[in-house]
């Protein structure tokens, strides 16, 4: 919202106070103030009031007319103009030889064969509105030479306020709440808003006007007839046009103002049209047609102004094309009301169309503000058309009234909320200018909410503080620590697990964290023929490549490995993320976090790139665990998957997820040679393990024995487990040393570490053992190689 | 000396003079101190000398086992010398001038902005959270004081489920869960509440280099006895002093969040030109940085603990937008491309 420093200071006398410094009290202390600062009128200099003495054509333009013109210094002067509303005694602004406008100095210069000594200016070129289409026509009776900035408030300090930062406070949404604030801010008194007595009109007859539905809170209606003027005085187009509006006409222009100054919406009716003004809503859609043309599909939730039967406007939102006032109008209905604030956001929502008025009516505006503002508008109309008459007396319903406000509270729980001191003085006069009624008895204050403030925005203590230390000034606090009881604070398991199951796959394996969303990428899945598995969705997603929430992050890894394939022939991506695995009790997602890597290589097997994986995992159980992995075949369920060598990690029992190899036709997809493989587990499965801590071994000062027993055998699990049921605690460790095939077929050689604490080893003893494990494996049909 | 040893020194001496190799040191070695060698072979030849004789001549045999023992022992130790200088001299110049392999892993870059910041509150005492990224209304909005027809509940701003849960929109999601967690550490035991909660969020926008619908913020809360406004402004200029590594300036000017009172929007003195106005801060000095302010009552009460009693701050910081800021990320959406070529910038930043 943009607002004039001129307008502001109708309101309070801020004269002698450094305005800039103000609005950056302003904005540390009330609502966001923009960072740019329009000075208007500064780039204009040396523009004046003169008359048009004589009007010729120029002999070889049809646009141009040469003009002699009294600009008040005793002279004529020679102009060359191409303005068309040339016209002799017309009175205009008039830009003098050496004045400035914006980056331009005028100087004589000749124009078309003539020599031209000034310019006259349309209102565009003096910033005061966006009218270019001829000269300004000024039609005050002042004395040519008079300085334009003498006659119009031509120089002003426009700035901005963000919108976002008021949503709070329905009181700012005009000027005269503005200058609330600086009055506060400043210490000078706010002055009361200059107005008409309504009750004046009280013998005249009501309008006839009924509220039939509760969300409309409070309508206020007058009729005023005899206007005769149609155009604003320029003062009050200014401010419009430096607040951002157009000026349209008197009527509209005015409404406009009295929004603009109070916050407070109004319209103007022919009354004509709205002889029997009933405010509801229909149990029907319909369309109707409002004041810009438009055809709108109103619903039956939307609350409408209606004359009898027949709607003439949205309530709070725009009025109707057919109620317009138009140019036969002589007698007009002024509407001044308010609305419940959320069914008119809704009504926005679903015509997805926001005005002036409905931002402010959103805001929960203040009901006793709507007879002020006709009292304000009658006012204002008078005082420039005095031929006005009121025929109508104020016909007010007031149905809905927010209940009154008082708040308690005593110095200690300011001083406790702020941390400071911050004396009873200082606490009354802030609150008194910012119009709340305070008594003070010893050190407990009682406060009356004034009820501009009370729509929703100040209910309780602690709005209270923020309103004693806003005007305080949070800059002028003295700041100091917390002070607080010393606890030992224990670091989470799951998040130190985490920690460093990053740091183990950063900085051993070299692997990449990255992050992907946690929907299925509907396109890139297609792509690369990857099956969207149904999973919960959003109902909203405004993109349906986004819809359905991801039950594995491995699809959307994927994805990112297919978009890196050109970066490295070898990498591994790793994601600790979130994943939906359908519903559990309550209709609630079942939400859990998930570790998920996949290798992408070129120059290795997909064996050795699977067992390095592998290998991955096992570090990290065993790392941060102390504990060893075990894995179980299992059956491809997904489309990703390879359905050989799929199988589940499992770790002290527990089933934490699955290992895999890339299913070729996705594989190729991504890149036609490399290897692929997968895993994912459960992080918050994986941390809920236990440590098994390290089981420390006095070493033995013994010798060991190494043996080397080679079998015919595809598979080492066979032999591990053969080593298990020998059980036996003279073997400290076990190892696969070499692989191969030949003739008999392959081979796995299997290196056993024998070590006694106490004494050496025999041989005898030790062969034993290992008697055991070929006669088990014998018995097996697994033989060892000779 | 006699004519023998004397012929015997300078045949040894000149053999062993001209070898160039251990194995043939040995040979010699073999051929005159072995336990048939030359020299042993004098001895033998003594039988036929007087004992005067003998006495003088096996004395000189001796003196010249000696100095074959010493010459053959110096010999060693010179062709060892040799041997080392040899080796050094093979030893070619290796040239260190090229590029270093730094193959290695990366972090993305949220974890190393998000793990320094835990690290700075895990100084001041504060617990670090985790939380779902699905989370119920009651939990992103009415716990929080956000009334049913408030805009930030528009279908337009929040990802909906379709059982009626979201996507949070905001870490301050997490809060309720929070506070009844150790609301009776705090109630029974008079242990302040003090944790920060890092999480994804989720907007229901259009993207573009400075909007992502999926970003990290990190709420942080701290609720005891008697915290004050003036508590919360300098725990804010202290953490952020921490955040920046350097002396930060902070304002506060008023903000409305619906659960917060009163809520403030938090300025510090610009980070290029510490605050005397430059472009990246449009000439203002000042960087809209974070929200936060003291916790709503109703917001208390949700989570269990009474506001008349307890008084409590929040704030949060935008992850994403500090990574951007420490990085100089200019596209947002690099962060969630799983790119390697942003990505793999990222080693470590302890």
């Amino acid at each position: 919202m943009l607002l004039s420093m001129n307008w502001i200071s109708d309101f309070v006398d801020l004269s002698g106070l450094d305005k800039l410094k103000l609005i950056n009290q302003f904005s540390l202390s009330t609502a966001e103030v923009e960072n740019e600062i329009f000075f208007k009128g500064s780039d204009i200099e040396g523009i004046v009031v003169a008359e048009i003495k004589s009007v010729e054509d120029h002999p070889e333009s049809k646009k141009l007319h040469l003009l002699k013109v009294d600009a008040g210094d005793g002279q004529l002067t020679d102009v060359v103009c191409g303005a068309p509303n040339v016209r002799v005694g017309m009175k205009t602004a008039f830009a003098k030889v050496g004045a400035k406008i914006g980056e331009i100095t005028i100087a004589p210069r000749p124009l078309a064969g003539y020599s031209s000594h000034g310019m006259c200016c349309s209102e565009r070129e003096l910033g005061i509105s966006d009218n270019h289409e001829g000269i300004m026509e000024i039609t005050e009776d002042v004395p040519c030479g008079t300085s334009i900035k003498d006659l119009y408030p031509i120089d002003d300090i426009v700035f901005e306020v963000d919108n976002k930062s008021l949503t709070n406070r329905p009181d700012l949404w005009g000027h005269y709440g503005i200058a609330r604030e600086f009055a506060a801010l400043a210490n000078r008194p706010l002055k009361p808003l200059d107005t008409v007595d309504l009750s004046a009109y009280d013998n005249l007859p009501k309008i006839d006007m009924k509220i039939e539905d509760p969300l409309c809170q409070r309508y206020s209606c007058l009729q005023v007839e005899n206007i005769t003027k149609t155009v604003s005085p320029v003062n009050m187009r200014i401010r419009l046009f430096y607040c951002g509006m157009r000026g349209i006409n008197l009527l509209a222009d005015l409404t406009n103002y009295l929004m603009l100054e109070m916050g407070q919406p109004m319209h103007a009716f022919d009354s004509r049209k709205v002889e029997k003004l009933r405010i509801k809503r229909f149990d029907r859609s319909f369309t109707f047609k409002t004041l810009d043309g438009i055809d709108r599909n109103i619903d039956e939730n939307t609350l409408m102004i209606c004359n009898s039967d027949t709607p003439v406007a949205i309530a709070g939102i725009m009025g109707g094309l057919d109620s317009e006032i138009v140019e036969d109008t002589t007698t007009l209905t002024l509407e001044s009301a308010t609305f419940d604030a959320v069914s008119i956001r809704k009504s926005t929502v679903r015509l997805a169309h926001r005005t002036d008025a409905s931002m402010r009516y959103e805001k929960c505006l203040d009901p006793e503000m709507t007879v002020p503002a006709i009292a304000r508008f009658v006012k204002l109309l008078t005082d420039i058309d005095s031929g006005v008459k009121v025929v109508s007396s104020l016909t007010d319903e007031y149905a809905f009234r927010y209940d009154k406000i008082k708040i308690d509270f005593d110095k200690n729980f300011v001083d406790r909320y702020a941390g400071i001191d911050i004396p009873n003085d200082t606490i009354l006069n802030t609150l008194k200018a910012l119009g709340f009624g305070v008594t003070l008895d010893g050190n407990k204050f009682s406060v009356d909410v004034p009820s501009w403030r009370a729509t929703k925005d100040v209910t309780m203590k602690a709005d209270i503080i923020e309103e004693i230390t806003r005007i305080y000034g949070y800059d002028n606090f003295d700041i100091h620590t917390a002070v607080a009881p010393l606890y030992p604070i224990r670091a989470a398991q799951e998040k130190t697990d985490e920690d460093r199951i990053k740091d183990i796959l950063v900085k051993r394996f070299s692997l990449h964290e990255a992050h992907s969303y946690i929907w299925a990428y509907f396109d890139e899945y297609r792509t690369l023929g990857i099956e969207i598995e149904d999973n919960i969705k959003l109902v909203n997603a405004t993109n349906p490549n986004i819809e359905t929430i991801r039950n594995s992050i491995i699809p959307t890894q994927l994805c990112q490995v297919k978009y890196n394939t050109g970066f490295s022939t070898d990498f591994g991506l790793f994601e600790i993320g979130r994943t939906v695995n359908g519903m559990k009790d309550g209709n609630l997602c079942d939400e859990h976090k998930k570790l998920a890597i996949t290798l992408f290589s070129k120059t290795k097997s997909v064996e050795e790139l699977y067992l390095e994986l592998r290998d991955m995992l096992a570090v990290v159980a065993d790392d941060i665990k102390h504990q060893a992995l075990s894995f179980a075949p299992c059956d491809a369920c997904h489309s990703y998957e390879h359905p050989k060598n799929l199988n589940a990690i499992l770790c002290d029992g527990k089933e934490l997820g699955k290992i895999g190899i890339v299913h070729p036709t996705i594989s190729k997809k991504i890149d036609k040679k490399a290897s692929i493989v997968f895993a994912e587990i459960d992080a918050r499965d994986f941390s809920e393990i236990k440590n098994a801590s390290i089981h420390y071994q006095e070493p033995s000062k013994y010798p060991e024995m190494e043996i080397d027993v080679s079998f015919v055998s595809e598979k080492f699990a066979p032999i591990g487990d053969a080593i298990r049921a020998a059980n036996c605690d003279l073997i400290k460790s076990v190892a696969v040393v070499d692989t191969y095939t030949d003739e008999n077929g392959k081979s796995i050689t299997v290196r056993m570490i024998f070590s006694h604490p106490e004494r050496t080893l025999t041989k005898e003893e030790v062969m034993e053992i290992v008697d055991s494990i070929i006669a088990n494996l014998e018995s097996q049909g697994i033989l060892m190689k000779k | 000396m006699s004519e023998k040893t004397t012929i015997m020194k300078q045949e040894f001496l000149s053999k062993l003079n001209s070898i160039e190799n251990m194995t043939d040191l040995d040979a010699l070695r073999v051929e005159y101190l072995g336990k048939n060698g030359l020299i042993t072979g004098l001895l033998k030849q003594m039988k036929d000398l007087s004992v005067e004789e003998k006495k003088t001549f096996g004395q000189e045999v001796n003196i010249l086992k000696t100095e074959a023992t010493d010459a053959i022992t110096a010999k060693i130790e010179e062709m060892k010398a040799k041997e080392i200088e040899a080796e050094i001299n093979s030893m070619p110049d290796i040239d260190i001038s090229t590029p270093a392999n730094l193959a290695r892993g990366s972090y993305h870059p949220i974890t190393l902005v998000q793990r320094e910041c835990e690290q700075i509150f895990k100084s001041m005492g504060f617990h670090i959270e985790d939380y779902s990224e699905i989370v119920t209304d009651y939990e992103c909005f009415e716990a929080l004081n956000i009334p049913k027809h408030h805009p930030a509940r528009d279908m337009q701003d929040t990802y909906y489920l379709e059982n009626g849960q979201l996507l949070k929109s905001h870490t301050s999601a997490a809060q309720n869960a929070i506070y009844k967690k150790y609301k009776d550490a705090l109630i029974n035991d008079g242990v302040p509440i003090k944790a920060i909660f890092p999480g994804r969020c989720f907007r229901n926008e259009a993207t573009d280099a400075n909007h992502e619908n999926t970003f990290f913020q990190m709420e942080g809360v701290m609720v005891d006895k008697d915290i004050s406004i003036s508590n919360l402004i300098f725990f804010m200029k202290t953490m952020l002093s921490e955040v920046f590594k350097k002396d930060i300036k902070v304002r506060l000017r008023p903000g409305f969040f619906p659960f917060v009172e009163p809520g403030f929007e938090l300025d510090i003195s610009c980070l290029i030109c510490g605050g005397k106005g430059c472009p990246s801060c449009k000439h203002s000095g000042w960087l809209e940085l974070c929200p936060c302010g003291m916790i709503h009552p109703e917001v208390l009460k949700a989570g269990g603990i009474d506001p008349e009693e307890y008084t409590g701050f929040a704030f949060g910081l935008g992850l994403t937008r500090l990574v951007m800021m420490r990085y100089g990320v200019k596209d947002i959406r690099d962060l969630n491309s799983g790119s390697l070529k942003v990505l793999t910038q990222f080693t470590d930043d302890k």
